[in-house]
């Protein structure tokens, strides 16, 4: 500590104070610093590595280091002629990943848009209790959540049997164990981080700009796509990214409704790390999906950028 | 007014709510606005205008009550299919957009061809002289200019009627002065019949056409802007409009448009007596301060009063009263080359009202 004197000019103390406090808030943040860098990129970096090596015999790594695991990414070695093929198994993986993540997206938006926009529309006093209500699932762990989704579809469940008894129809939909039922508990799981991000973009949009909207010739739907949805884009690019993210690299929810045959990514890696002991590839299939994610990150902070000077 | 009544209310009423809350927001309203009209519905906060302003936007439909625009009734036709354009008390502008890109909105709805289109907004842009800011964000021009902006928007689709809602109540004095004239000039200009909301009284008698005076969800008073500040008929449009004193009288006598009253302490004045006023019984007489004359206590014919508070405005001279049985009076001189002998505090004296000037109000006291 130190007491002013008069040697001391008042600027410089203060500037000397300002530096400790910014030396000490350095510290305060040291611990949680410290967690992020262990946990997350260490394990990060090992995983990194783990997809250039060779994998071990029964599980595991060979420190020989070879770029096998990223092209069996995209490409099999033909075991007779030894030429290279595209991987059609690992294709439709992604493929199945990617789709089903763009028509979560979809459905989320398409459910969400109306929720978030009735909650805006409410009177301040309720929506927070509309929020409140919409966060209730997150109360509950996702898998007992899952498998009580599980509950309503599957060929003796809820829907099936009601169905059944009101004689529209015969033999129970097969709805479990296929991209539906996936798309089903994707859209479910993930609705409300679609909802809300979109209902923060909405609650500070400008109902007054609609009424100008209509004033100016627009009917509902022109006001809908040349007002609302233009000045409520970072929320919906937001709420697509936070939907879309997770959906690829889903595990629970298509381990339990999609069955073994219809596999995602998520699963696809867990596997890799289990019973098909290629640690290697599991490890450049995880790289991959974070790259993915990347692209989308960064495609979502440029749009943000590029919409700031409009605020 | 024109021959051609632009917009017309019949009978239209406004309630918001039901039950123990239920807000008459307007009374059985019958206006007819003329074509190239400046029409201007004055009053305080809460007295319907605003209400009525949507109702012909469009933004609200009416509890009952038609509403014509050039003889077709419009009550069921959303805002979107109504040739009326409104310019919003916060400009509501589209901040996703540019002021060209604003201006072009209504057109673009309207599908017209992108030449027109451009040409209109240039011939906008020129008439509000906001040709250097046409690529602007609404964001980054000041106040004035975005209402400059709200205005060309919504004069682009050249509609029949547009509607201005208090729209000059966010700019400074000096600006609003300039935006009135501005306002004036365009509405010649265009030849649209302009429907102004405002509670500024003086707005309302520099701009326009007509006036009409609402309070509690009714027109009080229709006419011209001289015609609403000399002759008002009741208490709320002469208290409104101007300052006025009002004091209870007795009608001795109607004669036509005249009539004898016995003020309070008997002295007898002449008033004007308008069609619509009682022509017997207690009534209330309006009286502005400028047409009273200051006399000696002894003076004939006068009320008399004692002097309660002096106050100096430089181009005049505001003395209270105190009448006989209470009531106050305001009495304004202007200042004279001479000079005011001014009235000292506690001063008798008597008052006297100036020919033609005081008039029987409508409503009873």
């Amino acid at each position: 500590m130190s007491v002013p004197g008069p040697t001391h000019e008042p600027l410089t103390d203060e500037a000397r104070a300002q530096a400790r406090q910014t030396r000490r808030s350095w510290l305060l943040s040291i611990p949680a610093l410290a967690l992020l860098i262990f946990a997350a990129s260490g394990p990060l970096v090992i995983v990194l590595v783990y997809s250039f090596l060779t994998p071990g015999d029964y599980s595991g790594v060979k420190w020989e280091p070879t770029l096998d695991a990223w092209i069996s990414i995209l490409f099999s070695v033909d075991i007779f002629d030894g030429t290279l093929g595209l991987a059609d198994a690992h294709l439709s993986i992604f493929w199945r990943s990617v789709s089903l993540s763009v028509l979560t997206t979809l459905i989320t938006f398409l459910l969400g848009f109306p929720t978030a926009y009735f909650i805006a529309t409410r009177e301040a006093s309720q929506r927070n209790m509309w929020l409140f209500l919409i966060t209730i699932p997150f109360w509950t762990n996702l898998l007992i959540r899952t498998f009580a989704i599980m509950e309503v579809i599957r060929n003796n469940g809820l829907i099936n049997t009601a169905l059944m008894k009101l004689g529209l129809i015969s033999e129970p939909i097969q709805i479990l164990y296929t991209d539906t039922a996936v798309l089903i508990g994707m859209a479910y799981v993930y609705l409300p981080l679609m909802v809300l991000p979109l209902y923060a973009a909405l609650e500070r949009f400008d109902f007054r700009l609609v009424e100008a909207g209509y004033d100016l010739y627009a009917n509902r739907w022109k006001v809908l796509r040349k007002v609302i949805l233009p000045l409520v884009k970072p929320g919906i690019v937001a709420g697509s990214i936070l939907v879309f993210m997770p959906s690829l690299g889903a595990y629970v929810t298509p381990r339990v409704l999609g069955g073994g045959k219809h596999m995602m990514i998520g699963s696809f890696i867990e596997l890799q790390f289990g019973q098909g002991r290629n640690w290697p590839l599991g490890a450049s299939l995880s790289m991959l999906l974070l790259l993915i994610v990347g692209i989308g990150l960064i495609f979502y902070v440029r749009t943000m950028s590029r919409e700031k000077p409009h605020d | 007014m024109a021959a051609n009544p632009a917009i017309e209310t019949q009978n239209l009423s406004k309630i918001f709510g039901s039950g123990d809350g239920e807000v008459r927001a307007l009374d059985d309203v019958s206006l007819v606005i003329g074509e190239n009209e400046f029409f201007t519905l004055l009053g305080p906060s809460g007295c319907g205008k605003t209400t009525l302003l949507r109702l012909i936007a469009g933004f609200e439909t009416a509890t009952s009550g038609r509403l014509m625009l050039y003889g077709k009734d419009i009550s069921d036709e959303p805002p979107y299919r109504r040739s009326i354009n409104t310019v919003f008390q916060s400009y509501a502008l589209f901040p996703h957009l540019t002021v060209a890109q604003n201006i072009a909105f209504g057109l673009e709805m309207l599908d017209r061809p992108k030449a027109e289109i451009s040409r209109t907004v240039e011939e906008m842009l020129a008439m509000v002289r906001m040709e250097p800011m046409a690529d602007r964000q609404t964001g980054e021009i000041s106040g004035g200019q975005q209402q400059r902006v709200a205005l060309a928007r919504a004069l682009a689709p050249h509609p029949k009627v547009l509607l201005l809602d208090e729209p000059l109540s966010a700019l400074d004095l000096k600006l609003r002065k300039e935006m009135q004239r501005e306002l004036k000039r365009l509405q010649v200009e265009t030849g649209i019949t302009f429907v102004f909301v405002t509670h500024d009284q003086e707005e309302a008698l520099t701009m326009s056409d007509r006036i009409a005076v609402m309070n509690a969800g009714k027109p009080l008073q229709v006419g011209s802007p001289r015609e609403i500040y000399d002759t008002p008929s009741n208490r709320f449009v002469a208290g409104f409009i101007g300052e006025s004193n009002f004091l209870d009288a007795i009608i001795s006598q109607a004669n036509g448009e005249r009539a004898r009253l016995v003020m309070p302490g008997g002295t007898e004045v002449e008033a004007i007596l308008p069609a619509h006023a009682p022509k017997s019984g207690a009534v209330t007489v309006a009286i502005r301060p400028e047409h009273i004359e200051l006399l000696p206590e002894s003076a004939p014919g006068t009320i008399s009063g004692t002097v309660t508070e002096t106050v100096y405005f430089g181009t005049d001279t505001h003395t209270h009263l105190q009448l006989e049985n209470g009531e106050t009076v305001v009495v304004r001189q202007p200042a004279t080359r001479e000079g005011q002998a001014t009235r000292e505090q506690g001063e008798r004296v008597g008052i006297r009202f100036a020919e033609g000037a005081a008039r029987v109000m409508d409503d009873t006291p």
